[in-house]
């Protein structure tokens, strides 16, 4: 068993960021392994994706080009990878835990019988094994994670990484038939709406939120000015979700989404642990909140203690005119 | 029409967990209960007993696998409005890595026999993983369908889903059986009614070991976590920005924030 694979996740001819995470810390452990780094790039159109893979870092490209790999469906990925992994056998195996990553690193595993190291925060190499540090139980504990014996797939959060860069390397990719025809494949994809609203919380290096402080709908306003200013996703605490003011996919939190943007900026959000457990570990957190005992104190390097019907406007026109807009 | 639920008995969002330094974890919830079921399985119960409500199906049966205090949670589900809950427990089974736990309940899925539908929660709050469906369908050899935010047709044999990808949502048809992964836009969970939580707990839930699974001993677990430790408290406290006015507050603050460059 002998190299290490990263898959490749794109769209439109993109690799998405989480790849290009993933491919920056498959290259670290693939260094620290002394092994080979091999690119999988699988879809439909994808010659540019296999060029980008080499540029990013790649020593190798396996790739698959086929109308059936356009739209992600696990069960055309699935058996292809494990297919490939039988064939050449990798000792490693990363992915991105996206939704796709998630799915299609349970798969193999499940496939080939391997062990699964999900959602890693931090990567080490150690006795030829890749060791994850990846937090446990909502946030609240840390633990290391690697697989013991056999093939090792891994999984890594989005943004915990620093994305790879452009190495200039070129290279001539190896391509492969698909694994699965087309009529084989039982699940149909037969509406795709992506979307609309901006930002993508799990991307976004700026996140403004709003909780129970805002009072109501209305009151997510000023905070939407704040995020378009600074370019900024929209979260929310589950208590302003729950109240119906703004949908479920804004949720930060235990039952909501994790992120790990580079400014936190909550308003009106008391900081209950379920709150926390989404997002501390962003780079830094701002808290803005009436109540000096709100427990986000605790958590936020920079607080003001106000109303944040005030402090959200003038944040708003201070970063408008530093930032030209 | 017969439905599984796969549900999980997880520590209490607002429990207070502790790790001793072997690394033996530890939680108490002063407030209230210290364990629950897993707040994501509630959406795979709730959804069970929606496809009886709306799909017609017979039997909406809750599956845990964990030690006897597993039980409570399948109460809960009992309660909410399953049908009948079975309980896998054995000593054998102790450690399971994901995989482990995938092949365990497909084996009981198999041995309840005539499913066509398995619901899971998309993750446990605890391990936070996400992986056991998808792993469960390969061991069923049944269509794993992910994120699913809404259950819209049921007939002739094929289920049609909305699946919450990264990117957008996704319309997606396959035949059954399936297992389905919820998320929490699906539905809002029922309270377990006065008369359910009555009926709950006179329930007789049975017990499955490992000698009534056909699994083949080799549950084990290919991933060592064992190395679990408290998260390093934050270094330093928090500077609260104070001015005469809130645009001087604003001015202060944004001077920070270029300092940090995470602006």
């Amino acid at each position: 068993m002998s190299g290490v694979w990263v898959w490749i996740e794109n769209s439109d001819g993109d690799i998405s960021a989480i790849s290009r995470e993933a491919i920056g810390a498959a290259r670290t452990a693939a260094d620290g392994l002394g092994q080979p780094l091999t690119a999988l790039v699988l879809g439909h159109n994808v010659d540019a994706v296999a060029d980008a893979a080499f540029d990013l870092g790649a020593d190798a490209v396996l790739g698959c080009d086929d109308a059936s790999l356009a739209h992600f469906r696990v069960e055309a990925y699935g058996p292809l990878v494990t297919q490939l992994a039988q064939e050449k056998s990798p000792s490693v195996l990363l992915a991105g835990a996206s939704t796709r990553g998630r799915d299609l690193a349970a798969w193999v595993a499940a496939d080939l019988d391997a062990g699964l190291a999900a959602d890693g925060t931090a990567v080490t190499v150690e006795d030829g094994k890749v060791k994850l540090t990846r937090p446990v139980y909502a946030g609240k504990l840390l633990s290391t994670v690697f697989v013991a014996e056999g093939m090792q797939i891994v999984t890594l959060r989005s943004r915990a990484f620093p994305q790879a860069e452009s190495t200039g390397q070129t290279g001539t990719a190896e391509w492969v038939d698909p694994a699965v025809a087309e009529d084989e494949i039982p699940t149909k994809v037969i509406g795709f709406a992506s979307k609309d609203d901006g930002v993508s919380l799990t991307d976004a290096s700026i996140i403004v939120s709003g909780g129970r402080g805002v009072g109501g709908p209305e009151g997510f306003a000023p905070v939407r000015e704040l995020a378009g200013v600074l370019g900024a996703a929209v979260g929310a605490s589950r208590a302003a979700v729950d109240a119906g003011w703004i949908p479920y996919d804004h949720q930060v939190g235990q039952t909501g989404k994790t992120v790990s943007p580079d400014l936190y900026i909550a308003n009106g959000i008391s900081g209950a642990i379920q709150h926390q457990a989404g997002m501390r570990t962003s780079k830094i957190i701002v808290a803005v909140n009436k109540d000096p005992d709100a427990p986000i104190f605790k958590l936020a390097h920079y607080g003001i203690v106000a109303d944040l019907f005030k402090v959200l406007p003038a944040l708003t026109a201070e970063f408008k005119k530093r930032l030209g807009k | 029409m017969k439905v599984v639920v796969c549900t999980k008995q997880t520590p209490s969002t607002t429990a207070v967990i502790t790790v001793d330094d072997n690394g033996h974890v530890s939680w108490d919830d002063p407030g209230g209960k210290p364990n629950v079921v897993n707040p994501w399985d509630e959406y795979g119960i709730e959804e069970g007993i929606l496809l009886k409500e709306n799909h017609g199906a017979t039997d909406v049966i809750a599956l845990s696998l964990g030690d006897e205090d597993s039980k409570d949670a399948l109460k809960t589900a009992l309660a909410m409005g399953c049908t009948e809950a079975i309980l896998v427990s054995d000593e054998a089974f102790a450690g399971s890595d994901t995989l482990g736990t995938a092949r365990v309940l497909a084996a009981a899925i198999n041995k309840i026999g005539a499913v066509q539908v398995a619901l899971f929660g998309k993750q446990a709050i605890d391990g936070d993983t996400g992986q056991t469906a998808v792993q469960a369908a390969r061991k069923l050899g049944w269509t794993p369908l992910t994120f699913v935010s809404a259950v819209k047709e049921i007939s002739d044999g094929r289920i049609t889903v909305e699946r919450l990808a990264d990117d957008g949502k996704e319309t997606v048809t396959a035949p059954l059986p399936v297992v389905i992964s919820t998320v929490k836009e699906i539905n809002e969970p029922r309270y377990p009614s006065f008369m359910g939580i009555r009926k709950a707990n006179r329930a007789n839930i049975p017990v499955w070991t490992a000698a009534d699974l056909d699994v083949d001993g080799a549950v084990g677990s290919k991933v060592d976590w064992s190395h679990i430790y408290a998260m390093p408290p934050r270094e330093g406290a928090v500077e609260i920005i104070e001015a005469d006015s809130v645009d001087e507050q604003a001015r202060l603050l944004a001077d920070k924030l270029f300092e940090e460059k995470v602006i």
